[in-house]
């Protein structure tokens, strides 16, 4: 369980303090699907990251499972993305360096752990059986992204964030990656974050939390979830 | 707005953004044009240095020189010399004996092998012999006294107004002699200087049969003598006594030829270290441009043509290549006091230090130029970015297009600049074009060890490394990696210091005395007949072992097989014809100092014919020869030949019987000529003895012991003159290695870079990292995994090759085996991987400063 406590966050801006989130509250449950949604620069990416503990609030705290993010180092913050948290990307952030399977290994191995078979079996999931040994620079965007998801599944996370994982993708492909990752969140229980500026693709998610101006203005459980 | 307005404006705002990375790698040249302007300014001193000098450094107009002692023929013809230059034979003219011999300060006990100059005569005539007390140089003049190297003090804890005992003559220690006009540093090395009044040279007894000395004859001459032609006339008769003629002009002309070609070489090594900067700079362009090629494509957009965007980017690449040039220029003119410390050992004059303005333009033009060449092929990438780039970021380019006719000219250009300043740099276009074959060549095969050692890294990727090292190890052949430059520019550093490092180790090593066991390391010279028991007897007392003494008789070539040598001298025709070329005089002309005995020795190896039977030597008729092979060809004579010898005016014929390689090793006794015993049996000859000392304390005691009962017995302490060949070989081997240094650092310059170029990309894939998990720890570990295999791929590129190299250089040139020096290895390749690994943390320190969300909103 993911809960949010009087969070705030101000950046420096021209020397004087801008507040991108105002005293944020909430709770999202485990295995709960759940997007933002909001008008652009009201603070998604922010809030987002701050659940992640990619960044540290000015104020209030982020509990997820009972520890208080906001007391972890940034080595107990790494530890704990690599024990329970995966990651989706606009801009899907693969290692050029790596083939579509080793980039699906990186999170496995940083945790010692041996990748094996699990990778191809992701990788057969996503729909890129036989393009493991490709690299990034020869797959399309929406492949790239499939293998983002692929990696975001391998270390099986408790948490999935999301930041618009649609958002460089063509209409078609964006549904498939969606159906994707709506399968692995049904099946494997995730706790999944979304941040979208696509409604059509928030409305199929059980519950819709609505940012303007660094501010929850709305939290809305939908009867259409999907699961 | 005009074209060039536009271009102008666009260059200079570009270079706002990157303005601090764009510097940081044209720094790549400055240490080239640093270099550069410090030696031509060095040079520049020097030869200003040299003007109106030579006569003090030849220490008079006009100067003879002799090695045997000379003849009354030759007294004729230095006395009708000093005549005809005008010159009063008793104040111009100046003689100095000069001889190696011991010296004894009884106060201290203390032995010494010095350099004995004995002077008669106003000697020098010009420059000034600066002494400790002032002025003690006149004393010389008053009586039994001497003046030293204060090095001659130092070593045997003596002081002025101590009494010196050299030979059976007594001297008064008058004071110290701190400057010497046109003595050379490194020469110090071979014992110190002590000059004596040639009045008392006879008394001392040193010159005995056997010895060796130089006499050399100074004259001053009135200023209206042209002394080139009156030496030119003068040389033959001068000749024909077996001396020799200089002038002070010449040896001005001489020295200024040598500072010239000092220069000249030593440009060369400025000129690598900046070909290396040029690399560097021609690989961040690289990088730099497929960098900007989004905004090229939005420039191309918006309608700037290929032209006007490529122009801004060479016009950015002029002026960084001018403001790199200028930091080299005064990091030259810094290096240039370092110049005298390092060189003045081997030079005769004092420098001062001035910056040369031609250096400094020099310098100037010479780095913006090979920034230029360097970065004008990779920026004609420029040309090539499609405005429709813009849409389509993530496309990489296709497959490498073929080279266009622009491409071509710019490579001939660069090729051309090469060869061009070696040519300028040489003075020579056919040695500058073999320098930049040479270079070339170096850096090709640098080049494709690099690019082998990273295909076959990838090829036979070490699958089963834990993560962190992989990841390490797939970073050197990311995209817009620079691993071959870096590794060209390190590695060529590194080589020259391996190759100099092969070099040191290999020839010092065959000087190396105390590994030979029992090998002889003290040997006393001109042992009179009737000193030999005696000698013998006092090493036997001391408890050493004696080799038996080795007779050396002083022998001239009178003639071969049957034709007289005076006659072979004269008459060029009359003298053997070996490989198409008559023999030389030289070798008709020299003494031979030969020995006899019937046996051969270890040091040489029979290559032709047969030794002779012991008791050979009492048959009747000539004598069995034994000859060195390189004398014999020398001569044009093999086995069966005639040979007959002069021996203080008795003659003796020999056959030449065996033809032996000889061995040279150090100050062990070997000869041109060997015959078996009994004929020179009792002719004037001289004895060596060796023995082998490891104690220090028996060492000291046993020359002095000798020394005071034979004060004419020279002994040489070979541990020492090792230790003093060593220094000399490391003083030289500091000048190469301080030239050296410019192409290592260079290659630094060169790295750090590469590391600030790529930086950006690394930043984000740490913060990726970090993103999915990874901790601080395994974020550094995955760098130093790949900067110390930066390191790791030019140790092995540049030890190899130095290895081959030197390996080469030892078998065909120095013909002596061959080792590796693993420790000066070892420690140039822990320099090699400390280096990137070091300079790439330190680029790297802010990146654990940023949150991972702060670099992936970067887009
Ligand atoms: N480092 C920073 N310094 C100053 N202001 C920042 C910084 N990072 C973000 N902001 C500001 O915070 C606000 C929220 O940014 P955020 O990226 O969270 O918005 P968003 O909702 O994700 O927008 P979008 O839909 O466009 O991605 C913006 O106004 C942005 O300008
Ligand atoms: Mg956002």
């Amino acid at each position: 369980m993911i809960r949010v406590e009087a969070l705030s966050k101000e950046y420096l801006s021209g020397g004087r303090p801008l507040a991108v989130l105002k005293d944020i509250t909430l709770e999202i449950p485990t295995g709960e699907l759940a997007a933002i949604v909001g008008p652009s620069g009201s603070g998604k990416t922010t809030l987002l990251g701050l659940l992640a503990g990619l960044d540290r609030p000015t104020r209030g705290r982020v509990i997820v499972d009972g520890t208080d993010l906001t007391t972890l180092s940034e080595d107990g913050l790494a530890a704990f993305r690599a024990e329970r948290v995966g990651f989706v990307f606009q801009s899907f952030h693969l290692i050029p360096t790596l083939t579509a399977r080793e980039n699906v290994e990186v999170p496995l191995e940083l945790r010692g752990e041996e990748a094996g078979s699990r990778a191809d079996e992701l990788l057969a999931r996503v729909g890129l059986q036989g393009r493991e040994h490709h690299y990034p620079a020869q797959l399309s965007g929406g492949e790239q992204q499939r293998v983002a998801l692929a990696r975001a599944f391998s270390n099986r996370p408790r948490i999935l964030f999301a930041d618009e994982p649609t958002g460089n993708l063509d209409q078609a492909t964006g549904q498939r990656v969606v159906e994707i990752l709506l399968e692995l969140n049904r099946e494997l229980g995730t706790t999944t974050v979304l941040v979208t500026h696509d409604l059509e693709l928030a409305r199929l998610t059980r519950r819709i939390i609505r940012l303007a101006d660094g501010a929850v203005v709305g939290d809305t459980l939908a009867g259409a979830a999907a699961g | 707005m005009n074209s060039f307005t536009f271009v102008r404006q666009l260059a200079w705002r570009e270079s706002r953004a990157a303005g601090r990375r764009l510097l940081l790698l044209t720094t790549a040249i400055s240490i080239g044009v640093g270099a550069l302007v410090a030696i031509e300014s060095f040079t520049d001193n020097l030869t200003v240095a040299l003007e109106g000098q030579s006569r003090a450094l030849l220490g008079g107009d006009l100067a003879l020189s002799t090695r045997t002692e000379p003849t009354p023929g030759f007294r004729l013809v230095l006395d009708s010399l000093t005549r005809a230059a005008g010159a009063d034979p008793a104040t111009d003219l100046a003689e100095v004996t000069s001889f190696a011999g011991m010296a004894y300060v009884p106060r201290t006990a203390g032995t010494r092998l010095v350099r004995v100059s004995a002077l008669q005569g106003d000697y020098p005539f010009y420059g000034k012999v600066i002494t400790d007390p002032e002025g003690a140089w006149g004393r010389l003049a008053e009586g039994r006294v001497t003046l030293v190297d204060p090095a001659f003090l130092t070593s045997l804890g003596a002081a002025v107004g101590d009494t010196m005992a050299l030979g059976e003559s007594r001297f008064v220690i008058a004071g110290t002699v701190a400057s010497f006009p046109g003595d050379v540093g490194v020469r110090a090395a071979f014992g110190p200087r002590v000059f004596i009044p040639a009045r008392y040279l006879e008394e001392t007894g040193l010159l005995g049969f056997g010895s060796r000395a130089e006499y050399d004859w100074f004259l001053r001459v009135p200023a209206s003598l042209d002394t080139k032609p009156f030496a030119d006339t003068w040389r033959p008769s001068v000749g024909a006594q077996q001396g020799r003629l200089k002038t002070a002009v010449e040896e001005e002309e001489d020295l200024r030829q040598f500072l010239d070609q000092l220069g000249r070489y030593l440009g060369l090594v400025a000129l690598i270290a900046l070909l290396l900067g040029g690399i560097g700079v021609g690989s961040a362009v690289q990088v730099f441009i497929k960098r900007k090629r989004d905004t090229i494509a939005v420039l191309r957009c918006l309608g700037a043509t290929s032209g006007q965007v490529f122009a801004a980017y060479l016009l950015q690449a002029a002026a960084m290549g001018f403001l790199g040039s200028l930091a080299g220029v005064f990091l030259g003119l810094l290096l240039q006091l370092a110049m005298p410390r390092v060189f003045g050992a081997f030079l005769p004059l004092d420098v001062s230090v001035e910056p040369s303005i031609q250096a400094i333009l020099t310098g100037l033009g010479v780095g913006v130029w090979v920034a230029l060449v360097f970065a004008l092929l990779p920026l004609l990438a420029v040309r090539r970015v499609p405005p429709l780039a813009v849409l389509r970021r993530d496309v990489e380019e296709g497959a490498r297009r073929r080279a266009d006719g622009w491409i071509w000219a710019a490579r001939l250009v660069l090729a051309l600049s090469v060869v061009g300043m070696a040519m300028l740099q040489v003075g020579d276009a056919l040695k500058g074009l073999a320098f930049s074959a040479g270079v070339g060549a170096a850096l090709l095969v640098l080049w494709l060890a690099a690019l082998g050692l990273i295909r076959s890294l990838r090829r036979w990727f070490p699958h089963r490394l834990p993560y962190v090292l992989r990841q390490g190890l797939a970073n050197l052949y990311r995209p817009a990696n620079q691993t071959v430059a870096v590794v060209l520019a390190l590695g060529f550093g590194a080589f020259l210091l391996g190759a100099l490092a092969v070099m040191q180790h290999n020839l010092l090593r065959q000087l190396q005395l105390d590994g030979g066991l029992g090998r002889p390391n003290l040997v006393f010279f001109d042992i009179q007949p009737d000193q030999k028991d005696d000698v013998l007897a006092e090493i036997r007392t001391a408890g050493l072992e004696a080799q038996p003494a080795v007779p050396i008789v002083p022998m001239r070539l009178a003639a071969i097989n049957g034709i007289r040598v005076k006659e072979m001298l004269a008459d060029t025709m009359k003298r053997p014809v070996r490989d198409g070329e008559r023999v030389e005089g030289w070798a008709l002309r020299r003494e031979y100092r030969s020995t006899y005995r019937d046996t051969s020795v270890g040091s040489e190896k029979l290559v032709v014919g047969d030794w002779w039977r012991a008791g050979a030597g009492g048959a009747p008729g000539p004598a069995p020869l034994s000859l060195e092979v390189g004398i014999a060809s020398d001569l044009a004579v093999t086995i069966r030949d005639t040979l007959t010898w002069d021996i203080q005016g008795v003659e003796i014929a020999s056959v030449v019987a065996n033809l032996r390689e000889v061995y040279w090793a150090w100050f062990e006794p070997n000869f041109f000529a060997v015959v078996p015993e009994g004929p020179l049996a009792d002719a004037p000859q001289s004895f060596v003895v060796l023995t082998r000392v490891d104690d220090a304390a028996v060492m000291g005691s046993l020359q002095r012991a000798i020394v005071e009962r034979h004060p004419n017995v020279t002994s040489i302490d070979l541990t020492s003159i090792q230790q003093s060949v060593e220094k000399i070989v490391a003083s030289v081997a500091l000048a190469i290695r301080f030239m050296a240094f410019f192409s290592l650092a260079t290659g630094v310059v060169v790295l750090i870079g590469a590391l600030a170029t790529s930086r950006y990309q690394r930043v984000r894939e740490a913060a990726l990292l970090k993103t999915l998990g990874a901790t601080r720890r395994q974020v550094v570990r995955i760098m130093v995994t790949e900067y110390a295999a930066l390191g790791v791929l030019a140790a092995i590129v540049a030890t190899g090759l130095a290895s081959l190299g030197g390996w080469a250089l030892m078998k065909y040139t120095f013909e002596v085996p061959f080792t590796v020096p693993w420790l000066g290895f070892g420690i140039l390749a822990l320099v090699l991987v400390a280096l990137p690994v070091t300079t790439g943390l330190w680029t790297s320190l802010d990146l654990f400063r940023r949150s991972p969300l702060a670099v992936l909103r970067e887009e």
